[in-house]
């Protein structure tokens, strides 16, 4: 299994990662090296083995649903990069 | 000196008003200001509010309502959040940020009136076993300042180790806690998943990340331990249980203690000095009364592997929240996918990169079942070869790292090379067990660490072992020399 350098592409706009043509020919390098090693575990064979997300088995934690402490707003907008009336600022997504 | 003090020592120091919380801290900076130039353990240090705390700490002491750790110095790994100090972890995209809250842990160590001596070093997002992926600095191994203090908690480690904090709080995802602990030849202790709570620890592998204290001796790092450990409503995957108790830590015994030798992680890989002083702990151990067998968990084989898959899988969706909106850098581009993409691009390392895109190329349409479910059932298969060893066994003994500190740079370029040293410490990551590395000697004037493992949820018993092996191994008489 190799992977092409159009994959590396597609994979980075998948993960949102504006990467140049020297990145990406370096991570098809790796991608493939790891690839290598992931090929170990193909052969086992997981049939009727239940596939674990966790290594403690719990789910659905349940809390009630009461009102509680929040952050104030100015501090919850204290990091951001840009704020505009008491509001996180992210470019233009619509147009007209 | 001070400095050379157990948090234990102090602890009775302060109690008795033999030292002075301001003084103890201002030892601590002192020493910060001396050596942590050349060692670079630190990222942040903020005297003014260390001195602060430590007033505030003395009034505790003073009035008689002091926890046993009151008025000891501590130094946090920077990837948990700590309300008004910058919290960066090692990354350009955090740079500047300073959370409007504390992580659980850290509300705790602060509610006990501990004093924060500030912020160390680690591998960008906590993704190597070097740190030398932080993208500000390199930290240094104090027994060798052209090595490696092991990562990714590697500031966190070389500050206990080089006597710049008397404890201090890593995170272990891989093995991030106990393999720079044994390189640098302290306590290093990873709960089991569930008794420590993860919130404000800035996430990694969310199914793997767990908060462990870094100390002098297994009895620090139990008292420490006792404090973080515990329910949080906070984290839904923190355990109802209690604190990890150290009441009895004392009363352990290797006496018929039977001790299992995986013989898949003393493989041929490991260096002949951590052997040899790793065989020589365990005919200690022997002598003690311990039963000592060979026993072999195949899935081992596979760990680092599915480790591989199902870390970066996870830290490519927690890692999705870097988007320039709500926090850390902002770098402008074509429209809102352009910002984010350009963001990332100049925000994150390389590794941290690297890690991102496996993972999204292991959960991306068509490679999820042959990569992340296979991944997801080795885990499944390890953790139930595990169950029937602790079926038979109390603990699981074995190196921490199969070689001991390595030059800054040599593995450098060698990726997987650096990825294989986490072979020791990933199963108990992957099968939620706790697990501890503790000093076992030297090679090359080279700290060698043991590590223990036993069934999830008994760290308890688990911190009895530990205690009783520190207390049968030869005492350690070497500190490092620095000036």
């Amino acid at each position: 299994m190799s992977i092409s350098l159009d994959e590396v592409r597609h994979v980075a706009r998948l993960a949102r990662l504006a990467l140049d043509e020297t990145e990406i020919l370096s991570f098809q390098g790796e991608l493939n090296a790891l690839l290598g090693h992931f090929e170990d575990i193909q052969v086992i064979d997981g049939s009727g083995i239940e596939p674990r997300s966790h290594a403690v088995a719990f789910q659905n934690v349940w809390s009630e649903d009461l009102p509680g402490r929040t952050l104030p707003r100015n501090q919850a907008l204290s990091s951001a990069p840009l704020t505009r009336a008491g509001l996180f600022v992210v470019p233009v997504i619509l147009e007209g | 000196m001070i400095t050379d003090l157990t948090a234990s020592e102090l602890s009775r120091q302060l109690a008795a008003k033999k030292l002075s919380c301001a003084e103890v801290a201002q030892a601590y900076l002192d020493r910060i200001g001396r050596l942590d130039g050349s060692l670079g353990c630190y990222l942040t240090v903020d005297p003014e509010s260390t001195l602060a705390s430590a007033a505030a700490a003395q009034s505790k002491i003073d009035a008689g309502n002091a926890h046993p750790l009151t008025g000891v110095p501590i130094a946090i790994k920077d990837n948990m959040s700590t309300d008004g100090m910058e919290t960066t972890c090692a990354s350009k995209i955090l740079k500047g940020y300073v959370p409007p809250f504390d992580a659980t842990t850290v509300s705790r160590v602060k509610d006990a009136g501990l004093t924060i001596l500030g912020k160390t070093n680690l591998d960008e997002f906590a993704m190597g076993t070097s740190t030398e992926n932080s993208a500000f600095q390199l930290t240094r191994n104090p027994w060798d300042l052209a090595r490696s203090p092991g990562g990714s908690s590697g500031g966190s480690a070389a500050a206990v180790a080089a006597d710049l904090a008397p404890l201090s709080l890593g995170s272990d995802t891989g093995g991030s806690i106990r393999q720079p602990a044994a390189l640098c030849g302290v306590v290093g202790f990873k709960p089991s998943y569930g008794r420590c709570s993860r919130y404000g620890l800035i996430a990694f592998g969310s199914s793997l990340d767990q908060i462990g204290p870094f100390a002098k001796n297994v009895e620090d790092a139990a008292l420490l331990t006792e404090l973080i450990t515990g329910h949080d409503p906070m984290d839904g995957t923190c355990l109802k249980l209690p604190p990890i108790s150290n009441a009895n830590l004392k009363s352990g015994s290797l006496k018929g203690l039977k001790v299992a030798l995986p013989k898949e992680l003393f493989g041929s890989a490991t260096h002949p000095g951590v052997l040899e002083q790793v065989m020589d702990a365990v005919e200690t151990l022997k002598r003690e009364g311990a039963e000592i067998s060979e026993v072999s968990l195949p899935s081992i084989e596979l760990g680092v592997t599915t480790y591989y898959i199902i870390a970066p899988a996870e830290a490519s969706s927690n890692l999705a929240r870097f988007d320039g909106v709500r926090y850390g850098v902002r770098v402008e581009g074509a429209g809102h996918i352009g910002m984010v993409e350009k963001t990332r691009a100049e925000g994150f390392g390389h590794e941290v990169k690297a890690r991102i895109m496996i993972g999204t190329y292991a959960l991306s349409a068509g490679y999820y079942d042959a990569f992340y479910l296979k991944a997801q059932q080795v885990r499944t298969i390890m953790q139930q070869e595990f169950d029937k060893i602790f079926q038979q066994f109390d603990v699981v003994l074995s190196p921490t790292s199969p070689i001991p500190a390595f030059k800054l740079g040599e593995l450098k370029l060698d990726s997987l090379a650096l990825k294989l040293l986490d072979f020791c410490t990933i199963p108990a990551n992957l099968a939620g067990m706790p697990g501890i590395s503790l000093n076992c000697g030297f090679t090359d004037g080279l700290p060698v660490g043991l590590q223990l493992m036993t069934a999830p949820l008994q760290d308890e018993k688990l911190l009895q072992i530990a205690y009783a092996v520190e207390q049968a191994l030869p005492v350690a008489t070497q500190k490092p020399s620095l000036s």
